[in-house]
């Protein structure tokens, strides 16, 4: 069972935030298929939250396909989203540590880090945007 | 909708001074409702109309679908905590629960007994002895043992510390979550309540200023930050709650219908209590200044 920590000085929403704790929870598998969440009643009770706030967050879950209502019972959760990345990450990990001892070598900041991955993904996505559409225009002119 | 209280215009004096004057408002079922507004803005007034202490001189108030100062059967289904949870100070916790059982057609004193000792509150101390949290605790046990449709609290976490607050929210929100009460909460603060309430009524000298859901009234609402604007119309606005300018910049609260489009605007998603605030702060300056004799 989890337990919902909220950031009282973040600007998410408060169901947005229950439901993203959950999903990072999936993601390094600290919840997998078959585990209950805590019930709408003690979460409520122990943040001091509306209880329709809970329930917002769980029906959000339930929509993704994440996790599942049994009546009577409580909410649990249907699939993970760790997944084959989580088998990854491990030999990632390593390869960005030795990564990041090289940008170390070269001078690099930890902000420097920080804006360089930033951007970098940021133009990689552009990239990925830009390839898609001029693939969709080269079916699309095929049609034509 | 199912709505556990409207209030159609109504209206409550005091010798010559209006307290509530064309206060319309509808308030959905299954709703944990903050009534919000600053001392003297008529929300203890409204509470007890709500409740059939009094009576109002304009206009009607239904709760729970009755008039609850002609129709005492409503109030059975109604659970009410005064402000500062006035308690019999000589009785024990234990006595009040007993006495609750003699004066209540339905009453779950089981319930109200589990509430206490999960509290950790003395039994059989006299109420007037122990902490204010521990007396709100015990008043709100009271309200709940009658299992009411419709919960309300008259500025129930006012005169508590901040731990006191956070525990009475905590047993607060554990039993809308159980019982799945409607709950009216009055509150001068606002902060410690946002995550309670989903549902908000802003009073404001007597009128109902902004009424809705939380979530809803957040999303309507924004700030711009812009040159100095002369009235012209902005696209995506549908009004202006308040606005200020200085000799070439406009900052403006404004509902929206829309996203603002025009690029000459910075746009902010302003908190529910910069919402509040400004709602709050759109009275008549200017009677003031002319009042004290003093140019605007």
């Amino acid at each position: 069972m989890i337990e919902f920590v909220l950031d009282s000085r973040s600007k998410v929403n408060t169901y947005a935030q229950l439901v993203q704790q959950v999903k990072q929870a999936l993601r390094v598998g600290l919840l997998t298929p078959g585990d209950q969440l805590p019930k709408v009643r003690d979460v409520a009770q122990s943040l001091a939250i509306n209880p329709n706030t809970v329930l917002k967050a769980y029906r959000e879950l339930v929509l993704e396909d994440l996790a599942e209502g049994r009546p009577g019972v409580g909410t649990f959760i249907r699939r993970t989203l760790a997944g084959e990345s989580l088998v990854h990450q491990a030999e990632l990990r390593s390869e960005l540590v030795h990564w990041l001892r090289k940008a170390q070598v070269a001078g690099l900041s930890d902000e420097d880090i920080t804006a360089l991955v930033e951007t970098t993904t940021r133009s990689l996505r552009q990239d990925d945007a830009l390839r898609a559409e001029n693939s969709n225009d080269a079916v699309r002119s095929e049609v034509l | 909708m199912e709505h556990v209280l409207v209030a159609d215009a109504v209206g409550k004096r005091f010798g010559k001074r209006w307290a509530l004057e064309d206060c319309t408002v509808a308030l959905p079922a299954g709703n944990v409702t903050a009534l919000v507004g600053p001392n003297g803005a008529g929300k203890s007034t409204f509470l007890h109309l709500a409740v059939g202490l009094s009576r109002p001189d304009a206009g009607g108030m239904r709760v729970l679908g009755a008039d609850p100062y002609e129709n005492i059967t409503v109030l059975a289904d109604l659970g009410f905590v005064a402000q500062d949870t006035p308690v019999y100070r000589d009785f024990t916790a234990d006595e009040l629960v007993v006495m609750g059982g003699r004066l209540n057609r339905r009453w779950d004193a089981p319930l109200a007994r589990n509430r206490l000792a999960q509290l950790g509150i003395p039994p059989r101390k006299q109420v007037g002895k122990l902490s204010g949290g521990q007396r709100a605790q015990v008043a709100l046990a009271l309200a709940l043992a009658k299992r009411p449709r419709l919960l309300i609290l008259d500025e129930p976490v006012a005169s508590l510390d901040p731990l006191a607050r956070q525990e009475f929210l905590q047993s607060l929100m554990g039993s809308v979550a159980e019982s799945g009460t409607s709950v009216l909460l009055s509150s001068h603060i606002l902060a410690d309540l946002e995550r309670s309430c989903d549902y908000l009524m802003v009073l404001q000298a007597g009128r109902a200023q902004l009424t809705g859901g939380i979530d809803d009234i957040v999303a309507g609402h924004r700030r711009l930050i812009g040159p100095r604007h002369l009235g012209e119309p902005i696209g995506g606005v549908t009004a202006i709650v308040r606005e200020r300018h200085t000799d070439r910049q406009s900052t403006l609260l404004v509902r929206t219908s829309g996203p603002i489009s025009d690029p000459l605007w910075t746009v902010q998603e302003p908190t529910l209590e910069d919402i509040i605030l400004d709602h709050l702060a759109q009275r008549d300056e200017r009677a003031t200044y002319e009042e004290w004799g003093v140019a605007a």
